[in-house]
């Protein structure tokens, strides 16, 4: 087991970031911290790093005690938020940086960092100085840096927060794409659940400094271990007193289907090729969200005033509805 | 600032700006200029007199011996300390910031008679302890290099503690998880960072030094040839009725602060560029 | 095993710990403190200490010396005085460098500079040339009470235009175009708008600025004659007394100094503090 993290808990005066974390990631893997800001995922990425101390509990690296050993011993590549490139050194000197702290030849510096740009598609910049690049391509330079030193885990710190939509996606499938090629075992943290579900081979639930759940996307996604985790990685409505996604709810334009809750349709929004629709209950119940494909609109002719008769899907992920759980 | 909208010129505008020029160019610009023509009136002559007076040698010597070891310590201390204030808590913190900004309002007088007061040969808190070893302080250069150091103390800590604060600690993180050590991050990534911010306090710690007048003269007792700096000089040349002398002097240490600001000015707006 | 912890460690009432000190900095600040408390703090505290050798009544006698309390009042009047003329000066002059545009402007930057750079005694000089004996202009003010005023105008320049000038730089003009919009004139613009904003820099610079002139001596010695009852400030009052050997007096006199010193930076630190937690 490449990181074994037992028992480690965290407080910043009367806060609790971490409260007794137990977690093992496996060799080789790629691993989401998600959770929403301020959890916790952020500080336990550090205190693996060694950029904090916790308070109490151990942090095994590859089999050996790293809880006590400085950031400098622990052979971990860091990528920070904001990318931390060194202003004054240009992308090349960036990238050996690590490696000249190593006192490695000058001839292997060289080509370490001619081999690391090419991985990272930043040969033609490697003169240029970080204020010279785009954000993607810092965020590239640093990975390349971190890389460089051959760590033993890659640990990444919302590592495309500061990036805009577009380029962001590209950086997810291309993180994806170099962790197949590199095959370093990687952890990185994000609130963003699209992400941690496209890229991650198993993903670590966090809220409030506890392990919500730990599991594959499939896992995490199909059979959610509470309201939290469900509620987290997408969309969740209430039908009557089961929590289900949005699309996952059927619904029919005339009565006789069992166990069915009635409503009308208060409000249709269409967006590209889906409809979001909102439904209103009998009784004092918040409206259930529907969202279907607009063909499938179309079929069942609904309109706004149209009565509904809504059931869970068959074979649909749902949850007992708490009885004091906000609807999403 | 290429983004800042233009105001219209209202005559408020032309008012102030005449304002201005005219109250900078009467209380500085113009009698400095007269220093200038006051120098020249008789050609080089008189800079050439100074010059080559060996007691003024000494004098101008001295005064860049002090300013230069000065300057040395105030780097040192005051990046050092810029990293302690910026970077660790201790207790104490808040009060040692407040009281280092102390030196530059306590009168240059009070600076001399304090340093007299612990530094006297005579009967100072340990000046005489130190006289007994053989370590003369007032009255002789180590006095004259403290109080120097005195009031320039705050000037490099001034220009650094801002860019330190600002430029934050995700780079030195950065440089100690690719494993370098405390003393590599400091010299391969922080220093050259703050590099700019150092430069522009050397620079005015060294003016500032250069020019230092009232702490030295209590603590320098002013003896020809040995412990007389350069404004002394001025000083005495002046009440000796030796104006021309004085001018050119004074003309020497004005030329090396001018210059000195217009270095400090030509990097910012060559940085700001940037 | 955080329960274990948390049991042993109580509660910090507080959000930073005490310190953080690594061994490096720890013997960095060991050094530093030395050093600093070597140059500054133990002979400040050698001042105030031989002046409270000397009892109340002593300090009492050496302040309240005809001639003594006349350089006081004549230092505290004429800084109060400069003072007040930097504030608006002061105010107006960065006003000028951040929002005028006219060529030249980057030599007034430089001259603002010049009383921060210039040997005060330089400075001295340089003013009594231009009002001396010999003034082009006519205008002899060396050995007058004036020349005070017109020694501290021009060492306490920098200050006040050195803390308006980066706050008027960051005011957002949005701020100022938002006001006209709803119909304010220029001038309730600034005075409703800009320059409540400005209050805490003008104020951090007129402390300064104060300061800087109650302990003023190089930029007196060539332009005020040191006349008593006339042009003598309290610099050259402890300066006379140190050549005098009279120690007690001197010391009793830059006590008072100090104290006023200490409270304009306990203004400026209420005042800076104020400003970062409204900010």
């Amino acid at each position: 087991m490449s990181i074994d993290v037992s028992g480690v808990s965290k407080r910043y005066g009367d806060f609790v970031a971490l409260d007794n974390i137990n977690l093992t990631l496996p060799t080789g893997q790629l691993t989401a911290l998600l959770g929403p800001s301020g959890g916790g995922k952020t500080t336990l990425l550090r205190i693996i790093a060694g950029l904090e101390t916790p308070d109490g509990g151990s942090v095994v690296i590859e089999g050996n005690d790293a809880t006590r050993l400085p950031v400098q011993k622990r052979n971990v590549g860091f990528v920070f938020q904001h990318y931390a490139a060194f202003k004054h050194l240009s992308v090349a000197r960036n990238v050996a940086f690590g490696l000249e702290i190593r006192k490695r030849s000058k001839a292997d510096v060289k080509a370490k960092v001619e081999e690391l740009l090419a991985l990272v598609h930043l040969s033609q910049f490697a003169d240029r100085l970080p204020s010279q690049l785009s954000g993607g391509q810092r965020q590239r330079m640093a990975l390349a840096r971190a890389l460089a030193i051959e760590p033993t885990v890659l640990l990444l710190d919302e590592p495309f927060g500061a990036l805009d939509a577009k380029v962001r996606k590209e950086l997810r499938d291309w993180l994806r794409r170099l962790h197949d090629e590199v095959h370093v075992t990687t952890v990185f943290v994000t609130h963003d659940q699209e992400e941690a579900l496209e890229v991650a081979d198993e993903i670590v639930v966090i809220n409030e400094g506890r392990v919500e759940q730990v599991g594959t996307p499939d896992q995490l996604y199909d059979q959610p271990a509470n309201d939290f985790v469900m509620g987290f990685l997408g969309e969740v409505t209430t039908v009557g007193d089961v929590r289900v996604r949005p699309h996952d709810v059927e619904v029919a334009v005339a009565p006789g289907v069992p166990g069915a809750v009635t409503g009308t349709v208060r409000r249709m929004l269409r967006i590209g090729f889906e409809v979001r629709i909102s439904v209103a209950t009998e009784g004092d119940a918040p409206d259930v969200t529907v969202v279907m494909t607009r063909t499938h609109a179309r079929q069942l002719e609904l309109a706004e005033g149209t009565r509904v008769w809504l059931t869970p899907a068959a074979g649909a992920t749902t949850m007992a509805a708490a009885r004091d759980a906000v609807p999403a | 600032m290429a983004e800042r909208h233009r105001y219209p010129k209202g005559p408020t505008t032309y008012v102030l700006r005449a304002l201005v020029v005219a109250y900078l160019a009467l209380l500085v610009a113009w009698p400095v200029a007269l220093v200038v023509t006051n120098t020249f009136e008789h050609g080089d002559e008189a800079l050439r007199t100074i010059l080559e007076d060996p007691d003024m040698q000494a004098a101008l010597r001295l005064t860049a011996v002090a300013a230069v070891v000065a300057t040395a310590i105030n780097t040192v201390f005051g990046v050092s300390v810029s990293l302690l204030l910026v970077r660790n808590q201790f207790p104490g913190k808040r009060a040692l910031s407040a009281l280092l900004d102390l030196p530059l309002s306590v009168s240059p007088i009070v600076v001399g008679l304090a340093l007299v007061l612990v530094y006297g040969g005579r009967n100072g808190w340990f000046g005489p302890s130190l006289e007994e070893s053989g370590f003369q302080v007032i009255f002789s250069t180590p006095g004259i290099i403290m109080a120097t150091a005195f009031v320039s103390l705050p000037l490099v800590i001034r220009e650094v503690v801002p860019v330190l604060q600002e430029l934050g600690t995700e780079q030195e993180q950065a440089a100690q998880s690719l494993g370098a050590s405390g003393w590599q991050t400091f010299w391969r990534i922080t220093l050259p960072s703050i590099k700019w911010a150092v430069i522009y306090g050397v620079v005015l710690t060294l003016a500032r030094s250069l020019g230092e007048f009232g702490a030295v003269k209590v603590v320098s007792g002013n003896i020809l040839g040995e412990t007389r700096t350069a404004t002394l000089a001025v000083e005495e040349k002046y009440l000796n009725f030796d104006q021309e002398g004085a001018y050119a002097i004074a003309f020497l240490l004005a030329s090396v602060s001018v210059l000195a600001i217009l270095v400090v000015f030509v990097l910012r707006s060559r940085e700001a560029r940037r | 095993m955080s329960v274990q912890i948390e049991e042993v460690r109580p509660a910090p009432t507080r959000r930073t710990p005490t310190h953080d000190l690594t061994r490096t900095s720890g013997i960095g600040l060991g050094v530093t403190m030395t050093w600093f408390s070597l140059l500054v703090l133990i002979p400040l505290a050698a001042v105030v200490t031989t002046a409270a050798a000397g009892g109340w009544g002593g300090f009492w006698r050496a302040v309240s010396n005809d001639q003594t309390a006349a350089a006081i009042r004549l230092t505290v009047t004429a800084a109060f005085g400069v003072t007040a003329v930097n504030v608006v000066i002061g105010t107006v002059i960065a006003w000028v460098l951040v929002r005028d545009r006219f060529p030249g402007k980057g030599m007034l930057e430089l001259v603002i500079d010049i009383p921060f750079a210039l040997p005060t005694i330089v400075a001295g000089l340089v003013l009594a040339s231009l009002y001396g004996n010999d003034s082009p202009l006519g205008l002899n003010l060396v050995n007058s009470g004036w020349s005070v005023y017109l020694a501290f105008l021009f060492v306490t320049l920098p200050f006040v235009v050195r803390t308006v000038q980066p706050v008027l730089e960051e005011l957002d003009q949005e701020i100022e175009e938002a006001a006209a919009s709803l119909g304010a004139s220029r001038f309730t613009t600034f005075r409703r708008i800009i320059l409540p904003a400005l209050t805490p820099a003008i104020a951090a610079g007129a402390a300064l600025s104060f300061a800087r002139a109650m302990g003023e001596y190089g930029s007196l010695v060539l332009l005020s004659g040191n006349l008593p009852f006339t042009s003598e400030v309290t610099s050259v009052r402890i300066l006379s007394a140190i050549e005098n050997d009279n120690r007690a007096t001197a010391a009793a006199i830059a006590t008072l100094l100090l104290l006023i010193s200490l409270l304009v930076i306990v203004v400026l630190d209420v005042i800076q503090r104020r400003v970062a937690s409204r900010g």
